[in-house]
């Protein structure tokens, strides 16, 4: 491997510079990349800094506006809005990490398989995942989750299920148009078993339209699963999530008490504003000529 | 005849392609309702069910017999029309979701239709003008519209126009309780008030229909102006437009006539995912409004653990969406300028 090594320095330096130089020219994704920093500390470390402790009740001091003492003010049975919203964060996005690493890993396999081999699996996988976006896939997500029981778990399968056709059909195309491929002959000439050229030699070059998707389904699956727990699935109600504070909020609008509501929102579209932000600037990285 | 034959082929061929996707979808139906570790009677019999209950599902619904034989019964019930029973109403799931159906679609059609209408010149305007404000505009509408979830969004629009600006109606509904419901014609509200001849009745519906049609619209909007600009981008730059250029058309029949009309190909295209899309936000903006559609139908029926009625609404929404699949389709090769083109 050591002889290659001279070789690929130039190119990633190139590779580096070019990231350099698409963040230099789209200070958007720079500032997304902050974003994300920020969601990924307030996960990380926001339930050991909070100013109170998201479960506990003040009964004398419910439904207070927004004030220095408490930031996004608090709710029916005297909660920190702000602390919960906070905390929230970790329970959301280990949510959507998990459902898109499900479907990441499930969506590769099962994409390599149609890919390589073709045949009747892929003929089978490919009926299979016709029929799942056949359904409008908020809808079979309810179902699912409906079906296999309510709990958090159950959540993040039905999210990774209806996730995981995008994966797959992209990975599947992307091994299809390598399989014959000049350096894919060359390796299974030099003796490398199938899966060995399947894994070192056509897998990786999905890799980066993958991430692009990846970053652009986390926000899709953070709103998903914020939806399921609105609905009343999933997460139950002393536990602190975005979905189901929303919901609990949307109770007092109509009495003008707004900040309940408003502020898991806000943070809900934040994260899902960060992962699209993010998304469209790897693809900038990853794909110029997708640019928009 | 020989004309529309290619037409009739190719209409012929896509409904076809529909059958393997229905018996999917069947299936799946089948293995959420029925082949599911845990017992299915327990699941069909409610929370509140007793041992002899259950025994008595378990045997009505046939499910002591193997797993071929309950597929067999559960297609031919479908067949029929039948759903199962739900708990909660004690009425026929299909009966249910067939009295709710108009409003959840009147909700639906009204929001795509606000969408279409403003998303599509909004595209076509930032593509012809990229770079000025419009073309921001439609950036801004864009992103904002993906990372909006639609439960918020309705309630941000019921805290400003009901409790700020009073100028909307309480959001419990499709009709205030001072008005009679329209004679059932269609089910749709506006369109049987209007029969009716009842304009202040159609003028309460439409403004209970407003707040809750512009949440779904705001959701919808953004994947349809994105195609749209992305489409008239790569039409406008195409060489059969410089050629009508050169050719010296107006630049009016160059930009409808010949850019639109093959931009509006792909747009068409996306309306399909957009309707995956606005079936399940749909559940969400009933939810939020108190909407008596088959959304929040199914919300009530998950609180309760009605099973049968979730399951029956699923299906429902599935064979919806490939039978919209399928319009939307045979709308494609209807408007698609290369097939039959030499007949006009």
């Amino acid at each position: 491997m050591s002889d290659i090594t001279p070789a690929d320095l130039p190119r990633q330096k190139g590779t580096l510079d070019h990231i350099l130089y698409v963040l230099r020219a789209n200070p958007v994704t720079l500032i997304a990349f902050g974003m994300f920093a920020f969601l990924i500390l307030s996960a990380l470390f926001g339930p050991a800094l909070v100013p109170y402790d998201p479960l506990a009740t003040n009964a004398g001091n419910a439904l207070q506006p927004p004030s220095w003492a408490h930031w996004f003010g608090t709710d029916q049975i005297g909660r920190d809005v702000f602390s919960r919203v906070i905390v929230a964060t970790r329970l959301d996005l280990t949510i959507s990490v998990a459902a898109v690493a499900i479907s990441f890993v499930v969506g590769s396999v099962l994409g390599c398989i149609a890919g390589y081999w073709g045949g009747w699996p892929d003929i089978i996988l490919n009926r299979f995942l016709d029929t799942i976006m056949a359904f409008p896939l908020f809808v079979l997500a309810m179902g699912i989750v409906a079906a296999l029981g309510n709990s958090v778990e159950n959540i993040i399968y039905a999210t990774a299920i209806i996730n995981m056709p995008f994966y797959a059909r992209l990975v599947r195309a992307e091994v299809n148009i390598r399989r014959d491929a000049g350096f894919v002959r060359a390796a299974k000439l030099a003796g490398s078993s199938d899966m060995r050229v399947l894994a070192t030699q056509i897998f990786p070059n999905a890799l980066p339209p993958m991430m692009v998707q990846v970053s652009l389904n986390l926000g899709w699956a953070i709103l998903n699963a914020a939806g399921l727990s609105f609905i009343g699935l999933g997460v139950s109600p002393p536990t602190a999530e975005w979905g189901i504070m929303v919901a609990e909020g949307a109770n007092f609008i109509v009495s003008g008490e707004w900040w309940l509501a408003v502020f898991p929102g806000l943070w809900l579209m934040f994260a899902v504003f960060t992962f699209n932000l993010l998304g469209d600037g790897l693809r900038d990285i990853v794909d110029p000529r997708k640019r928009t | 005849m020989l004309a529309a034959s290619p037409r009739l082929r190719a209409i012929l061929l896509r409904v076809a392609q529909a059958i393997p996707v229905v018996m999917g979808v069947v299936v799946i139906s089948f293995v959420l309702t029925r082949a599911l570790p845990g017992d299915p009677a327990v699941y069909f019999a409610g929370v509140a069910a007793d041992e002899a209950s259950i025994e008595q599902t378990r045997v009505a619904m046939g499910l002591d017999k193997p797993l071929p034989v309950q597929f067999a019964h559960y297609v031919a019930d479908l067949l029929q029309g039948d759903l199962g029973q739900s708990l909660s109403s004690g009425r026929p799931v299909a009966t249910d979701l067939a009295n709710r159906l108009p409003a959840s679609l009147e909700l639906t059609l009204t929001a795509l239709i606000i969408a279409v209408v403003i998303a599509v010149p909004l595209g076509v305007l930032a593509a012809t003008r990229p770079g000025t404000w419009v073309d921001h505009l439609c950036r801004i509408v864009v992103t904002a519209g993906v990372s909006l979830p639609t439960f918020f969004t309705g309630i941000l629009l019921i805290y400003i126009f009901y409790y700020i600006l009073g100028i909307a109606p309480s959001p419990l509904g499709r009709l205030d309780f001072i008005y009679l419901d329209p004679d059932h014609v269609t089910g749709f509200y506006l369109i049987d008030a209007a029969l009716m001849g009842d304009w202040e009745t159609w003028w309460g519906a439409a403004k209970q229909l407003i707040l809750p049609a512009a949440t779904l619209a705001l959701f919808t909007l953004a994947p349809i102006a994105r195609m749209t600009r992305a489409a008239m981008l790569t039409a406008l730059s195409s060489d059969f437009v410089r050629t009508a250029r050169a050719a010296g058309l107006s630049n009016r029949t160059v930009l409808y006539g010949y850019a639109f009309r093959n931009a509006l190909l792909p747009v068409v295209t996306t309306l399909g995912m957009v309707f995956s899309f606005a079936l399940g936000a749909n559940v969400l903006v009933e939810k939020v409004f108190a909407w008596p559609g088959i959304g929040s139908y199914a919300v009530e029926a998950l609180v309760v653990s009605d099973y049968a009625a979730v399951q029956g609404f699923v299906l429902a929404m599935a064979l919806l969406f490939v039978a919209l699949n399928l319009v939307i389709d045979l709308l494609y090769t209807a408007i698609d300028p290369r097939i039959g083109f030499d007949a006009k």
